[in-house]
């Protein structure tokens, strides 16, 4: 892809920004106006209603005005706060999860950094949010604020390690950190998926399926706790601490965190995917194969891999519109007493299949 | 050494979103647990009492209504019982049949209110709304008989502002058809959610003797395992003809007394309701609704205290009467308002999450507290 | 039991104290009890085996409003023996049955024991009624105003009859 625009623009220095800028704009825009949308209509038709009607058909351009309105806000700075991080936390939020899809694979065509730290790199660039978070509550001198980000940041930091640890069981099981590598392991059809045993054969493929819909599943939930999605909204329980970390929030600089909450979800939906839905693999076969069309191949790809992790954003939407919220210390308690224990036992477990 | 550590003094409200209205408290918290809350009433005070006594009996109504606004039906019922029985006034039989149904009505969609807004501090916001769809048909049926959708001054002393219309007999018990599945529903969408039993089950355990010494009256009340209805045990208009139970907290999912107990009463309160107008329903007899409206209400001079079971708990009016057309005095014993002074005791040793159950599950409503 | 009964049972037990029984008819009939005597009354009522009053149903200040003009020696009119009212309404849960208590206060001087320490529901309604009429309650733990504002005048009760509309409030003109 980099030297494909190479070639175009016969510059790296272009082809560098342009490469980096193109996903912002081609997907994680896009993806976020449709993200914002979708949430309002699977809402309102869980609940028997309608959603947003007026603005276009079936209120297809809300979200775009909803952008528009808030660009036009006054950006509201109340005279105690600490202006420096104030300002700076919605970027650095923005930044993290935006920074995290610079090494996912969207297809064989199209692999923002194939660097081999991929996975290592994804987990700590998202630890970002953390500090954004953080700043952003103490800097409010709010104390509803101040207590959500408390909140958030404990909750994400301990949601963090179940997380790592079906990273490295993941990580034991492929022998690589390298998001693309790691995809292209899972090639050809559905059963070479790592959730149905990768590309292990015989007895250890079905040792390993039980094992890889445990760790899926904790991946999952400990994935939507940091990305602070119901049942695990605490941070932002609006029944209690109003909007948590971003109360004083106005403008584009509430509309940064919000944005950055979708493009989370996202990034984290397309983490599991690799992980364990073969990425951006096609799990029947290609079209553009069977028809000899070769460079259908990766656009293919490309809406495989959306597709699967749009799913995934589907799932957290639907979950957050039925469950109600858990309760800090029961929060920690689901994470501490349930998560890593048995996400330690499914390490070891993995570790005994593949020295076998 | 030590880390220093101080208590923050947290203020919920005038302004938040789950304090039910505007209603203050003053939280003071150790990190996230509660060590005193005091709440702060009175942002809503419309001088109700002060009011009542510069307007004439009829003219108190619609005054009511705007006390517990989300159950005006039974609020001009009680008033107008009361001002009724310090006049020695017997309405007729059709007029008791359709007040009863009406409060009863009433009762269901308060209790909807109540639960739905519980889902919603809780985190679950899909059940609030299927509850307030379906609370808007007990509003349609309320709307097509006097007008009104919310503050109704239907019941006059002495009969109806409106008789009923001709569908009303037949919409209601469509109505009733169509809302018994609906509560299963609800009781598999949120009360039997393991989350939801999590938030609160255990939480704001509320003893029996506690309550009565404090007053507590109402759903709350027979939450902590006392069977009392005042509809049963003191019973007004012509509830004594009917058949229906009174369910007790029994602490299935914890202890008796908790903020699931006094959840599940409403939802079985809402059936009990749903059994008294199927039984009044095809009862009612034929008669004129105002035969018994007096042309000017002057109640001789003494005193009533008389209560009623609302939504909320118990409804007392006293009045006092010096032989004029306005009243001397009206005092409102307002349930949530002798409700809501519990609540700083049951809040103790909680988290901050944890308020915003206790709230929830009392189900109060500022509107009647300040007056 | 009936309130004559009970009254008899309170005559029996406090045979220093005054029980009036006002038969208001139509509707309720009142003890009136002598304010110093309250607190043992109601401690009595409450713990009595048979009687078990464990519920104060309402708690209701009220002004009587009912001066009347005498002349002193000088010959000038004046208004004297207005009360307020502190009405108490007790109900037994265990053995269903009411009791309606009262005490009447000189408007001058309207003090009164507190009941709170007997029913813990008595807070705010004594609360309300110092708040709307002035009543003071001795050994009231926290008796402050409670609807109206904290900053609301000093000596200004709304509900009292002869209550007058200020014309001023923090500075801003009431009736606009």
């Amino acid at each position: 892809m980099y030297n494909f625009l190479i070639d175009i623009f016969g510059s790296p220095v272009i082809a560098f920004f342009v490469a980096a800028a193109l996903p912002l704009f081609l997907f994680i825009l896009p993806y976020a106006l449709i993200a914002v949308l979708a949430e309002r209509k699977v809402s309102a038709h869980m609940q028997d209603r309608l959603g947003p009607m007026r603005t276009g058909y079936h209120g297809i351009f809300q979200t775009v005005a909803d952008i528009l309105k808030l660009i036009q806000k006054e950006d509201i700075t109340a005279n105690s706060i600490d202006r420096t991080l104030f300002n700076f936390a919605p970027y650095l939020v923005f930044i993290g999860s935006f920074a995290a899809f610079a090494v996912l694979p969207f297809s064989s065509f199209f692999v923002g950094s194939s660097i081999d730290i991929g996975l290592f790199y994804f987990l700590a660039i998202s630890s970002l949010v953390v500090a954004g978070i953080l700043m952003g509550g103490w800097s409010s001198n709010n104390k509803y604020s101040l207590l959500g980000a408390m909140r958030s940041v404990s909750q994400i930091i301990s949601y963090e390690i179940p997380t790592a640890i079906v990273v490295l069981t993941m990580v034991m099981l492929t022998s690589t950190l390298n998001l693309d590598t790691i995809t292209n392991q899972q090639t050809a059809y559905f059963w070479n998926w790592n959730i149905l045993g990768g590309a292990a054969t015989g007895i250890a493929k079905f040792l390993l399926i039980p094992l890889m819909f445990a760790a899926f599943i904790i991946i999952f939930i400990s994935t939507l706790a940091e990305v602070n999605r119901t049942p695990f909204d605490i941070p932002e329980a609006e029944s209690e601490l109003v909007s948590g970390f971003f109360t004083e929030y106005t403008g584009m600089k509430f509309a940064m965190f919000f944005l950055a909450e979708y493009a989370n979800m996202l990034a984290v939906s397309f983490l599991i995917t690799v992980l364990f839905f073969g990425g951006y693999h096609s799990p029947f076969g290609y079209l553009g194969n069977s028809l000899g069309i070769e460079w259908l191949v990766p656009i293919e790809q490309g809406v495989w891999f959306a597709t699967k992790g749009l799913t995934f954003v589907l799932v957290q939407m639907w979950l957050r519109w039925t469950l109600p919220r858990l309760r800090v210390d029961q929060l920690m308690t689901v994470c501490w007493k349930y998560l890593i224990p048995y996400s330690v036992a499914i390490l070891l477990l993995v570790g005994f299949i593949t020295l076998i | 050494m030590p880390i220093k550590t101080e208590e923050m003094v947290l203020n919920m409200g005038p302004q938040h979103p789950s304090t039910h209205g505007v209603l203050r408290l003053e939280l003071k918290l150790e990190g996230e647990l509660i060590l005193d809350v005091k709440p702060h009433i009175g942002y809503l005070h419309r001088c109700f009492e002060k009011h009542c006594e510069a307007m004439t009996y009829p003219q108190v109504v619609p005054y009511t209504d705007r006390m517990d606004y989300l159950a005006s039906m039974s609020n001009n019922f009680g008033y107008a019982v009361a001002v009724e029985r310090l006049m020695g006034i017997q309405v007729n039989e059709r007029v008791e049949y359709i007040r009863v149904i009406m409060a009863e009505l009433q009762r269901i969609a308060s209790h909807m209110v109540a639960l739905g807004t519980y889902g919603v501090d809780i985190g679950a916001f899909t059940p609030f709304l299927f509850l307030f769809a379906d609370r808007e048909r007990i509003l349609t049926l309320f709307e097509e008989t006097c007008g009104a959708r919310l503050l109704y001054n239907y019941m006059w002393v002495g009969g109806l502002s409106h008789d009923i219309h001709p569908d009303f007999v037949r919409k209601t018990k469509d109505f009733v058809q169509y809302f018994r599945p609906k509560i299963d529903e609800l009781n598999n969408l949120l009360s039997y959610n393991k989350i939801f039993v999590e938030r609160t089950a255990n939480i704001g355990i509320l003893p029996a003797d506690v309550a009565i010494n404090y007053g507590i009256t109402g759903p709350i009340l027979r939450a902590s395992g006392v069977k009392w209805d005042l509809r049963k045990n003191d019973p007004y208009s012509i509830y004594d003809r009917f058949d229906f139970d009174i369910p007790v907290g029994e602490g299935l999912k914890g202890t008796v007394g908790d903020c699931w107990d006094r959840y599940y009463v409403r939802v079985l309160e809402m059936v009990e309701s749903l059994k008294i107008i199927e039984q009044a329903i095809d009862n009612i007899p034929e008669g004129d609704v105002q035969e018994a409206v007096p042309k000017r209400v002057k109640p001789p001079k003494g005193s009533i205290y008389a209560r009623f079971e609302n939504p909320k708990g118990e409804l007392g009016y006293f009045i006092i009467s010096d032989g004029s057309v306005n009243p001397f005095r009206v005092k409102v014993r307002a349930p949530s308002f002798v409700n809501m002074e519990v609540f700083g005791e049951l809040c103790k040793g909680h988290f901050v999450a944890d308020v915003i159950s206790i709230l929830g599950s009392m189900d109060v409503v500022l509107g009647e507290i300040d007056r | 039991m009936t309130p004559e009964e009970t009254l008899e049972i309170l005559k029996n037990k406090f045979p220093d104290s005054e029980f009036t029984y006002d038969n208001e008819l139509p509707v309720d009939a009142y003890i009136i009890v002598n304010p110093k005597d309250l607190l043992d009354v109601c401690f009595f009522l409450r713990d009595e085996e048979n009687l078990q009053f464990d519920t104060l149903m309402n708690l209701s200040g009220v002004d009587d409003n009912n001066a009347t003009k005498v002349k002193d020696e000088e010959g000038n009119e004046k208004l004297e023996g207005r009360t307020l009212s502190v009405y108490y309404h007790l109900h037994s849960m265990k053995f269903d049955h009411k009791f309606y208590l009262k005490v009447s206060l000189p408007i001058e001087k309207p003090e009164v024991e507190s009941v709170e320490s007997v029913w813990k529901c008595a807070d705010w309604h004594e609360r309300e009624a110092y708040d709307m009429f002035g009543i003071i309650f001795l050994n009231h733990p926290n008796l402050i105003r409670i609807l109206l504002p904290y900053d609301w005048e000093d000596g200004s009760y709304p509900l009292r009859k002869d209550f007058e509309t200020p014309e001023f409030y923090n500075g801003m003109k009431i009736p606009y």
